[in-house]
């Protein structure tokens, strides 16, 4: 009886370990870190203190960052299911071969390493002789180059590319629940295409657009490697500066305090958005 | 000039050929049933006078009217789909409110017909319960609600029934005919059930690989198969082989050690259908076949045999009348009238 109930807890105790061991206690020990003290001469002292916190909460400094984080983030999660929730809508109503061809197309690119995707992003912007530029500037689309790198422009182009399959792969699971008849009932009931778009697909699709948003702002407000390579330590945001604390100015609480409040704050953003979206669901697709 | 006319209507997909030079004539009001194998080509029908298949070649006309250069939105036909197809993020009412909408119908009137017609179909107090909280059989009707309610020109139902269990079946079925009766639309149905399409049809259209083998009352095609595979389709039947003699008084077929008066019109060598309640034992008489009972089923209201003839097995259904019955292993005759028999041709017995 009593091996019984100790049984699941047995069985999930290894994984438990690992996870506490990985997870939670450098966790716990970023979060200790960031009450520390820190010096030039000095370095870190064990103390508890609120100076990085107060610093990070005072400095105007660190609201342009966190706001600009924010702001990259939301333009990204935008712009990726304006152009995602079609791209996948479009390819589940694609044939194959191509259906199987151009999801490979789409879903392609996680295979190759971000920075390398980043750093195609940057030849292609690079800088005023860029071949976005180059292009635009002979069709006579703008008259002045834009600038891309170094730019919010620049990291929302690139960071919305490199998430886009999330967004995709995320719409694409929702509309394969969708019975193809609903759209013909539809129709037989006298509602034209776009009717048909707007009041039967899209509200169906729906949670899989909002489940996709929810992975792409966070990958987004937490990515590392487009931003650094695109905005460069010209335009930092949240992880690019938590990691300049860290590694150049080696105000390692400094950095832990911002970490930290990246971190809580996008938990706060993700577990928020999807309870909303469970409770405003769950009667219809329960 | 009939309802709704398909003439020659042909729909190939590649080199295969899944409706071959369809014709029927529907009349206002009538129950029409489209019955055969799954890959006969009756849901093809279907969809291509609900406008999602454009034929290949052949026409449907609506009351006089064209119907193949509109789109489906504009045909203005109420279909009840396999999967029944509602509208997950709508309720029940909303579901059926929908084609209202489009209609532009005003608020008022919408209400009091999605109300109306919920109340047809006994679904009045899940009026705003969500499709994934109901019934298999309340989503069917909740289906047929959103189809009837704009009233359409023709009722269409694609295997409306095949998804629910055998008892609601029964009862759907019944209550289908009634709501059809009282509305009067005209209604075309797709079904692989002869059972279905029987009880519920004014006509049944059999078909088979693309083609129409019979088009007629549910009795009548019952009772006067067209061909071997109608026979075997609707009901049960027994499939015995026979040769036809002509002699100075008629033709006549000989079926195993019995021979029966036949119309002189057919081959030499045919095949006999025969339906198992149809035939009866006597003691001996020219127009009858010996066998050996080999087994012998009570089923309550009727003895179901199975008797072994020189011509195979033969299916034996008989009234349980209280009087004696043939024991297992005994010898007997099997006799049946000769309207009873449905003749075909030899050769299409094999298929």
């Amino acid at each position: 009886m009593r091996t019984a109930a100790m049984r699941p807890y047995l069985l999930s105790a290894p994984a438990l370990l690992l996870f506490t061991g990985v997870v939670l206690i450098p966790i716990a020990m970023t979060v200790i870190l960031s009450f520390h003290d820190w010096g030039q001469y000095k370095g870190i002292e064990p103390v508890f203190i609120l100076k990085n916190w107060r610093e990070i909460i005072d400095d105007s400094y660190f609201h342009e960052m966190f706001l600009r984080t924010l702001r990259i983030s939301v333009l990204v999660t935008l712009i990726a299911a304006v152009f995602g929730a079609p791209e996948a809508y479009i390819l589940n109503r694609m044939r194959n071969p191509w259906k199987g061809i151009f999801l490979l197309v789409i879903l392609g690119p996680l295979l190759i390493s971000v920075v390398a995707r980043t750093l195609g992003w940057a030849l292609l912007f690079g800088g005023e002789t860029g071949v976005i530029n180059k292009a635009l500037l002979n069709l006579g689309v703008i008259t002045a180059p834009i600038p891309f790198m170094f730019t919010e422009t620049g990291v929302v182009i690139a960071l919305s590319h490199v998430l886009m399959p999330f967004m995709v792969l995320s719409v694409w699971a929702g509309l394969q629940r969708l019975d193809p008849q609903v759209e013909n009932a539809a129709l037989s009931l006298g509602a034209s295409h776009a009717t048909v778009l707007r009041r039967i697909v899209l509200p169906q699709v729906m949670p899989g657009i909002l489940s996709g948003s929810i992975i792409v702002f966070a990958l987004a407000a937490s990515a590392f490697a487009t931003p650094a390579i695109i905005g460069g330590r010209r335009l930092k945001v949240a992880s690019t500066l938590a990691y300049d604390e860290f590694l150049n100015t080696l105000n390692w609480p400094l950095g832990a305090a911002v970490a930290v409040l990246l971190l809580v704050a996008l938990v706060a953003i993700v577990v928020g958005s999807s309870r909303l979206v469970e409770r405003r669901y769950a009667q219809v697709f329960g | 000039m009939p309802f709704l006319a398909l003439e020659a209507l042909t729909k190939r997909f590649g080199d295969q050929v899944a409706v071959d030079a369809l014709d029927l004539a529907v009349e206002p009001g009538e129950f029409v049933s489209l019955l055969g194998p799954s890959g006969c080509g009756k849901t093809t029908t279907l969809q291509m006078i609900a406008g999602f298949v454009e034929p290949t070649s052949g026409g449907i006309t609506l009351e006089g009217r064209d119907l193949l250069g509109m789109q489906p939105n504009q045909r203005g036909l109420g279909i009840v789909f396999q999967s029944y197809a509602l509208f997950p993020h709508m309720t029940a009412a909303e579901n059926v409110a929908f084609g209202l909408e489009m209609r532009r119908v005003a608020r008022a009137e919408r209400d009091q017909r999605v109300a109306q017609t919920l109340e047809l179909v006994g679904l009045g107090a899940l009026a705003d319960r969500y499709p994934r909280r109901m019934s298999g059989g309340q989503q069917q009707r909740v289906a047929l609600a959103r189809a009837l309610v704009i009233r359409p020109r023709i009722l269409l139902l694609d295997e409306p029934l095949s998804n629910l269990d055998a008892k609601l079946r029964e009862e759907m079925q019944i209550e289908l005919r009634q709501i059809q009766r009282t509305v009067g639309t005209t209604t075309i149905l797709v079904t692989h059930d002869q059972a279905e399409a029987m009880a519920l049809s004014d006509r049944i259209v059999v078909m088979n690989k693309g083609k129409v083998e019979q088009i007629g009352r549910p009795h009548e095609a019952y009772e006067k198969p067209a061909s071997a595979f109608v026979a075997g389709f609707l009901g049960k039947t027994n499939v015995l082989p026979g040769a036809v003699r002509r002699e100075n008084d008629g033709a006549f077929a000989q079926i195993g050690d019995g021979s029966w008066p036949v119309p002189d019109a057919t081959g030499a060598q045919v095949s006999v259908s025969v339906r198992p309640e149809k035939i009866d034992f006597i003691d001996a008489a020219a127009c009858s076949i010996g066998g050996t009972v080999r087994t012998r089923i009570f089923q309550g209201n009727h003895w179901l045999y199975q008797i072994e003839t020189p011509c195979g097995l033969v299916t034996v259904i008989r009234q349980n009348s209280g009087q004696a019955v043939p024991a297992e292993g005994t010898t007997v005759r099997l006799t049946w009238r000769a309207e009873d028999m449905a003749i075909h041709p030899a050769a299409e017995a094999a298929s």
